[in-house]
C-alpha cells in the first residue's frame, strides 16, 4: 500500500531511520516527548506497569526518612540484587552431592568475578533478613498495622517467613559441612513430632514426623534427592512466591491509602522532605481518567477528596528516594563483597559434625531453644510466634493515631519497661539453666513429654503471655498488651542470638568467651 | 405461585448452577493438585542398604570398641557379648563422639550426653541411642543391620 505523504523511494526509508530513536522511545514510554508538565509526569507513572504500582502523587510524610528509614524499599532492593546475582550463580552451580562443592569452589576461585558475585549474594541475603526484620519493627512501633492495613501486615509476616526460608535453603546449597548439618538438623526438626507420637505411643499408627521428613528429603536420609529439592525450592518455588507476594504487598500499600500518617502533621514535621510549588495545572483539568476510576475503589485512596496539599509528584521525588536507597545498598554490599569472603567450610562429611555445629546467625535463637526440646523449640514455638505475629492486627483493634514512632498513651513506657524486665528475666533463666540444668538432669528417667511441655523456652513465653494479659486487664489497652509481647519477642530474639553466638562452645557448653574453647 | 416466589426460585436455581460450576472447578483443580503432589513422595526411596559387615569374632577382643565411621555405628565387646550402638543423636541427627575419658557419648550440636549403653544423661535428646541387630553368617562373618533395632541390653555372644 502506498502512503501519499511518503517521499519517493529510499528517501523515506532514510527519513524513517533518522526518526527511529524518537519513535522507539515514544513507543516504549507510550507517550510523546516529555514536556515536564505534571500531566506528562503523571503519565510516566501510570503508563508503565512497573511504575504504576506507585501512586501519581505521594504525601510528603511518606518521604520523611525518620519515619520509614526506607526499610521496605531496602528489603525490595536486596531482593532484586539477590535475584540478579543468583541468576548469575546458577550458570555454574551444580546441584548434586558430587558436584556442588566443586562448583562453588570454581565460582570462587576460577570464574572471573565469581567470587564477588557469590559474596554479594551472601551479604545481600544477610542484609535482607536484617532489613525485613527492622521493617517489621518500624511498622509495629509506628502502629501502622491498624485497619485497613491488617491484611498487609499478614502478607508481611508471610514475606518474613519466606525470607528466612530462602536464606535457609540457599545456605544448604554449597554442600559443605555447614550445609550438610543444617539440612540434617532441619530435616530432623521436620521429623520431631515423633517426640509427641512416641510419648503417646502412636508412632506406629501415624508417624507424622517421618512423613514430613521424607517429604523434605525425598528419601529417609540426607543426600542427593534432598539437595535437589532444596535447589528447586531456592531457585524456583520460593522466589516466585516472593515476587508474587511482594507485588501484592506493595500494591496493598497503595490501595490502603499510601503509608500510614498521623492526623496532626505540622509543617515542622515535614521539614527536609521535598516540596513543590502548588500549580493549578494538574488538578484544574480534573484528570478524568485516573481520579475518576479511583472513586470506584473502596476505602481511602491517596489524594482522593483531599486535594494536593502536602503531596508531591511521585515522579521524580519518590523515584529519587528509591534510587538513592538502592544505590547506597548496592555500594555497601559491593564494599562488603570485596572485603569479606562468604564462608565455605570443608566438604560435607556425614561422619563428623562440626563442633560446635552452629546455624547461621539468624537461626541461632531458634537453635538455643531447640537445645531444650526439638519439637517444642523447632516447631511449636516458632509456629506460635508466626501465628501470634499474624494475629496482632486482629487481637488489637484499637483505633488510634498511627504513623509516628511509639504513638499512643504509654506505648513508649511499656516498651522500655518490657525491654528491661524481659532482659533481666531471660538472662536470669539462661543463667539458671546453665548452672542447674533442667528436668533431665534432675530426673534422668522422666518421660520426654514433660520436657517438651515444660522447658525454659515455654516457661519464658508463658510468663510474658501472663504479663501481657495483666497489662491488658489493668490498662484496658490491647495495644499495650501487644507491645509487651512484641517487645519480649524482639528482646528474646536478640539475647538468645547473642548468647548462642558468643557463649555456646563445643558440645553446646557454656563458655565466657570463644577464646576459652578447648583445642583438640 | 406469586411472582415474588418465582424470582427467588430462579435465583436459587442460578445459585445452584453457580455453586455446581464453582464446585466442579475446585474439585478438578484440587484433584489435579493432589495427584501431582503424590509425585513428591517417590514410591521407591533411593536409600542405600542398611546392612554392613563388621569382621569376625577375633576382631573384637573383650574390652575393645570399634567405631565404624562411614556407618555411624560403634561396636563394643564385653565379657558377656557384643553390642552395636547407633552414633546418630536421637535429638536432631548429629553424630555423637565417643568420649573415652569420661566414658560417655557427647553430641556437638546441642549438648546431649549418653552413657556408653546409650541412656540419655543430658537433654535435649528424647530417647536413648538405639542398639542394632548383629548376626553371624555361616562363614563366621558378622553383620550389623541398621534397619533392625533390638532391645537395649541384648548382646550377642560369638
Ligand atoms: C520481603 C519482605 C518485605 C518487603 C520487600 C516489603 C516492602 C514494603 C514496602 C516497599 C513498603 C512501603 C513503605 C516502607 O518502605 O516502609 C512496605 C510497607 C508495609 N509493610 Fe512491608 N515489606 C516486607 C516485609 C514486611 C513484613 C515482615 C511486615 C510485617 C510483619 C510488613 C508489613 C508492612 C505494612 C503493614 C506496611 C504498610 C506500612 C504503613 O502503611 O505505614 N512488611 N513494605
Ligand atoms: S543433635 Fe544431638 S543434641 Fe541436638
Amino acid at each position: 500500500m502506498s502512503d501519499p505523504n511518503n517521499k519517493p523511494g529510499l528517501l523515506q526509508v532514510l527519513e524513517n531511520l533518522k526518526n527511529l530513536p524518537a519513535n522507539a522511545k515514544a513507543s516504549f514510554s507510550r507517550r510523546g516527548p516529555a514536556d515536564g508538565s505534571r500531566r506528562t509526569r503523571a503519565q510516566t507513572v501510570f503508563n508503565n506497569v512497573f511504575m504504576h504500582i506507585h501512586t501519581v502523587r505521594i504525601h510528603r510524610w511518606s518521604l520523611k526518612p525518620t519515619f520509614t528509614f526506607g526499610l521496605g524499599v531496602a528489603s525490595a532492593a536486596s531482593f532484586i540484587i539477590l535475584a540478579v546475582t543468583g541468576i548469575a550463580l546458577m550458570i555454574y552451580y551444580e546441584p548434586s552431592t558430587t558436584g556442588a562443592y566443586e562448583s562453588v569452589k570454581n565460582i570462587t576461585f576460577v570464574v572471573p568475578g565469581g567470587r564477588l558475585i557469590r559474596n554479594v549474594h551472601r551479604w545481600a541475603a544477610y542484609m535482607m533478613v536484617v532489613t525485613v526484620f527492622l521493617h517489621m519493627i518500624r511498622v509495629f512501633y509506628t502502629n501502622s498495622y491498624k485497619k485497613p492495613r491488617e491484611f498487609n501486615w499478614v502478607l508481611g509476616v508471610i514475606l518474613f517467613v519466606l525470607t528466612l526460608a530462602l536464606s535457609f535453603t540457599g545456605y544448604c546449597l554449597p554442600w559443605d559441612q555447614l550445609a550438610y548439618w543444617a539440612i540434617t538438623i532441619g530435616a530432623n526438626i521436620a521429623g520431631s513430632p515423633v517426640e509427641v507420637t512416641d510419648a503417646l505411643g502412636v508412632t506406629h499408627l501415624v508417624d507424622v514426623g517421618a512423613m514430613q521428613k521424607e517429604l523434605m528429603l525425598g528419601s529417609k536420609f540426607v543426600g542427593g534427592p534432598a539437595l535437589l529439592r532444596f535447589y528447586w525450592a531456592h531457585c524456583i518455588l520460593l522466589p516466585v512466591a516472593m515476587i508474587v507476594l511482594i507485588l501484592a504487598h506493595v500494591w496493598r500499600v497503595r490501595k490502603d491509602g499510601g503509608l500510614s500518617r498521623p492526623s496532626d502533621i505540622t509543617d515542622e514535621d515535614l521539614k527536609g522532605t521535598p516540596i513543590e510549588e502548588l500549580a493549578e495545572e494538574a488538578f484544574s483539568e480534573k484528570s478524568r481518567k485516573s481520579y475518576g476510576l479511583m472513586c470506584v475503589v473502596r476505602n481511602k485512596t491517596a489524594a482522593v477528596d483531599r486535594g494536593p496539599e502536602r503531596t508531591v509528584m511521585s515522579w521524580p521525588h519518590l523515584f529519587n528516594a528509591e534510587m538513592l536507597i538502592f544505590a547506597v545498598l548496592l555500594v555497601v554490599l559491593l564494599i562488603l563483597g570485596l572485603l569479606v569472603d562468604a564462608p565455605l567450610k570443608e566438604l560435607a562429611n556425614p561422619s563428623v559434625p562440626e563442633n560446635p555445629a552452629k546455624a547461621p546467625w539468624y537461626f541461632l535463637a531458634m537453635q538455643e531453644i531447640i537445645s531444650y526440646s526439638a519439637f517444642c523449640g523447632g516447631m511449636v514455638m516458632p509456629g506460635l510466634t508466626v501465628v501470634f505475629l499474624m494475629g496482632i492486627p486482629f487481637l488489637d483493634r484499637e483505633e488510634g493515631d498511627s504513623g509516628r514512632w511509639f504513638v499512643g498513651d504509654g506505648v513508649k513506657r511499656t516498651t522500655i519497661k518490657t525491654t528491661i524486665v524481659s532482659s533481666i528475666v531471660i538472662i536470669g533463666m539462661l543463667a539458671f539453666t546453665v548452672t542447674f540444668g533442667w528436668l533431665r538432669n534432675w530426673f534422668p528417667d522422666i518421660n520426654q513429654i514433660w520436657i517438651t511441655i515444660v522447658n525454659p523456652g515455654t516457661v519464658l513465653m508463658s510468663f510474658f503471655v501472663v504479663i501481657a494479659f495483666a497489662v491488658i486487664a489493668k490498662t484496658r489497652s490491647t495495644r499495650l498488651g501487644m507491645t509487651v509481647l512484641f517487645t519480649y519477642f524482639l528482646v528474646s530474639f536478640v539475647i538468645l542470638t547473642y548468647f548462642a553466638l558468643v557463649h555456646r562452645g563445643p558440645n553446646w557448653d557454656f563458655y565466657w568467651w570463644p577464646s576459652l574453647w578447648p583445642t583438640h | 405461585m406469586d411472582s415474588e416466589e418465582k424470582k427467588s426460585d430462579s435465583g436459587d436455581r442460578r445459585d445452584f448452577v453457580g455453586k455446581c460450576a464453582a464446585g466442579a472447578f475446585v474439585g478438578a483443580v484440587g484433584l489435579a493438585a493432589a495427584g501431582s503432589l503424590c509425585g513428591l513422595k517417590p514410591s521407591v526411596l533411593p536409600d542405600p542398604s542398611e546392612q554392613f559387615k563388621i569382621g569376625s569374632g577375633q576382631d573384637f577382643p573383650v574390652g575393645s570398641v570399634k567405631v565404624f565411621e562411614k556407618e555411624n555405628v560403634a561396636v563394643f565387646s564385653e565379657p558377656d557379648g557384643l553390642y552395636a550402638i547407633s552414633l546418630v543423636c536421637t535429638h536432631l541427627g548429629c553424630i555423637v563422639s565417643l568420649n573415652a575419658k569420661e566414658g560417655q557419648f557427647d553430641c556437638p550440636c546441642h549438648g546431649s550426653r549418653f552413657t556408653l549403653k546409650g541412656k540419655v544423661t543430658r537433654a535435649p535428646a528424647p530417647k536413648p541411642l538405639p542398639w542394632f541387630k548383629i548376626t553371624a553368617q555361616p562363614s563366621g562373618a558378622l553383620m550389623v543391620d541398621k534397619g533392625i533395632s533390638v532391645e537395649s541390653g541384648t548382646k550377642v555372644v560369638v
